[in-house]
């Protein structure tokens, strides 16, 4: 079983964004609606700090706009190769588009808002 | 056998690549991890790779291949191109195959992490199928997918350690590094067997080499050892380590050309022998290889032969000109001719091609012709490595073995540019013997161990009807061959028979004489009889004369004296 947290659904029509279009505003404009994925190994230290650093970023930066799955591979060790999970934890952003990965338990803030286009480089 | 007190073997799991297994005396240490290494393109990958199919195939061992750099697909694609059909194991679940793949561009790292992932993925492919073989290609790859160096090392440590806990017997695949084995000294962590696979290109043909650079608990031959990568896989070729233990045999078998026969002492060759025909060009070398392949097939018997200068169809037609028909036995099959350019291949390429065609052909004659256009595939020294290797093998294959060697004129002719003669048991040489105008062919045995040989050269003679060694005229002229020796034996026909009706007319001529002196005998008998008569009538008519003087005297005294005074005197 998939441990979900979905914080809100999305909303019920949004207006697509080109890609092209640079997103450069901490505070996206409210279409944009981010679809994530949180892989953890059972209940090590680096895994609960990843989910508490997750949630804080969420609640903070993406409040009412983001869909968060949380996976345990010691108990779906079948769901890693999918996604191409090496590095434990690894948050996938799967939208918006591109996907990207981002490995480690998230306390780099700045880091993990840059890799989620939250903020500029 | 396990002497007393001594700690047992460390267990092993064939690997079932050709040769490998005999290197290492029984392949991988079991449970272990082995590190293979070697530059880009040279073989890792495969090894791995038949390592994991006939682990599933051939010994029941179900393996995991975790692919760093190629995607399922590709692998299954690669590995269907030598005829391996990873699919089929993937779904018969005797493989798993998973590509872990790991793009630094779409990472970004925020804080602590570990690649748990990797071990969870890891744990689950082994414990899915229950898998006893686990290969790791190429793991190096996550150095570039990760900054953090220091925890990689110590990941890949622990993930060392985790594959011992799974007593799975593991491959890890390593690039090559400039000074190191390994790019990443992968080789610190993998302390009980590394590979060291190589390519190497000299004279712009390669070789692939294979040396065990350590195998911990374990005894394994050292040397580098050729190895091939072909359609049929990866093949080490262990030669090197026989030693010479070959059975031999008493048989003997022929030569294919009954006067050649003659000329050895046991009437033939030894079954299993190594014979060879050194000569130049055009002097019937080919001719007499062929002239074995009959003589084999003929008996039943199958003839491997190796062609590096015709093509099958050239040769089954030019020996028919020299009134050797190989058609039949092409078609039956006992005859298989292969023709290669010896250039077309390395010499390690050649050596297992004749490996591998010997194992599956079963034949008990091999024919290589020439053996001097491996030169053109490798030095002198390589040559020379090769056939020493190849003779060894195919003698304890027992197989008699046929090779011709293309000498240069002006070369010494007991010398071979190979330098094999060591290793060569029966060496014929043909010469050409140029006199008054003409090439002709001479051959002799050179050596033939084991049995007496004639120590004459033989005027070697080809036509429709076959292959003919005679004998060369040797007289006060020297050694006369061909018309010289044809015109010599007519003058000395002429002079036979010359001496024939000399003889003949002298016992005539004798007979002659015989009679006219016989015939003299008798007239100078006839002569003296008629002498003796005559004097035997001359003696009687004067006893007649005497009496009738003396009759005539008494008449005369009586007519004078008609008394007896006279009559003393008629006494007298």
């Amino acid at each position: 079983m998939k441990t979900k947290s979905v914080a809100k659904k999305p909303p019920p029509a949004r207006a697509k964004k080109s890609a092209s279009v640079k997103r450069s505003k901490a505070q996206a404009s409210g279409d944009e609606f981010w679809r994530m994925r949180l892989y953890v190994a059972g209940q090590s230290p680096r895994s609960s700090a990843a989910i508490t650093n997750l949630r804080k970023i969420c609640n903070e930066y993406l409040a009412g706009r983001y869909e968060v799955e949380i996976v345990d591979l010691v108990r779906h060790p079948e769901l890693a190769k999918a996604d191409q999970i090496v590095a434990i934890p690894t948050l996938v952003k799967k939208l918006p588009v591109p996907v990207r990965h981002i490995i480690g338990d998230l306390s780099a803030t700045q880091r993990v808002l840059v890799s989620l286009e939250l903020l500029d480089a | 056998m396990l002497l007393a007190g001594e700690p047992p073997h460390l267990e092993k799991a064939l690997t079932g690549i050709a040769g490998f297994d005999e290197i290492t005396e029984g392949g991988l240490p079991r449970g272990r991890a082995s590190l293979v290494c070697g530059s880009a393109g040279c073989g890792k990958t495969l090894f791995a790779t038949e390592f994991l199919v006939n682990g599933a195939r051939l010994f029941s061992e179900p393996g995991v291949l975790m692919a760093f750099e190629e995607t399922s697909d590709e692998l299954i694609v690669n590995a269907a191109s030598l005829k391996f059909d990873l699919d089929t194991l993937v779904r018969n679940r005797t493989l798993v195959i998973d590509h872990v793949h790991v793009d630094s561009h779409q990472v970004a790292e925020t804080g602590e992490y570990d690649l748990e992932g990797l071990f969870i993925r890891l744990r689950h492919a082994i414990e899915s199928i229950g898998a006893r073989r686990v290969v790791l290609d190429t793991i190096e790859t996550l150095f570039s997918g990760f900054s953090n160096e220091g925890l990689l090392r110590s990941e890949i440590r622990r993930l060392f350690q985790f594959l011992k806990s799974f007593a799975v017997t593991a491959v890890i695949t390593a690039e090559r590094g400039e000074k190191s084995l390994t790019r990443f000294g992968l080789e610190e962590y993998v302390a009980d067997c590394v590979i060291l696979l190589d390519h190497r290109i000299a004279d712009q043909v390669s070789t692939r080499r294979m040396r065990v650079v350590k195998y911990r608990g374990s005894t394994h031959g050292s040397n580098e050892y050729p190895f091939l990568i072909d359609e049929r896989g990866f093949s080490v070729l262990p030669i090197t380590s026989l030693g010479l233990r070959h059975q031999v045999s008493n048989e003997v078998i022929s030569t294919g050309v009954a006067d050649l026969d003659a000329m050895m002492g046991a009437g033939g060759l030894y079954r299993g022998t190594t014979a060879m025909i050194s000569g130049t060009a055009g002097t019937g070398k080919t001719s007499l290889a062929n002239a074995m392949a009959r003589a084999t097939c003929e008996r039943g018997e199958r003839v491997l032969y190796f062609a590096f200068e015709e093509s099958p169809e050239q040769i089954a037609r030019n020996m028919r000109s020299v009134g050797i028909d190989l058609r039949p036995h092409l078609e039956s099959g006992l005859l298989r001719i292969l023709a290669q350019r010896p250039f077309m291949f390395g010499l390690e390429m050649h050596l297992v091609t004749i490996h591998r065609e010997s194992e599956q052909f079963n034949p008990s004659v091999v024919i290589l012709d020439p053996i001097s256009n491996f030169l053109s595939g490798g030095t002198a020294r390589d040559v020379n490595a090769m056939m020493v290797r190849l003779v060894d093998y195919l003698k304890s294959r027992g197989v008699t073995t046929f090779l011709t060697c293309l000498t240069e004129g002006g070369e010494a002719v007991e010398a071979t540019n190979i330098g094999i003669s060591s290793i060569i048991d029966v060496w014929l040489l043909v010469r050409d013997l140029e006199v008054s105008g003409e090439r002709n062919r001479g051959l002799f045995v050179l050596k033939a161990r084991g049995m007496g040989h004639s120590n004459q050269v033989r005027e070697f003679t080809m036509d429709s009807r076959g292959i003919h060694l005679s004998e060369v005229y040797l007289g006060p002229a020297g050694m006369l061959t061909g018309s010289a020796r044809v015109a010599q034996e007519a003058s000395e026909r002429d002079a036979a028979l010359r001496r024939k009706d000399d003889t003949a007319r002298k016992m005539a001529q004798l007979e002659r004489r015989r009679q006219a002196m016989e015939a003299r005998i008798a007239a100078i008998r006839a002569e003296f009889e008629a002498e003796e008569t005559e004097a035997r009538e001359g003696f009687a008519s004067d006893a007649e004369v005497e009496r009738r003087l003396v009759e005539d005297r008494a008449e005369m005294w009586r007519s004078r004296h008609f008394g007896g005074s006279s009559s003393g005197r008629s006494k007298t």
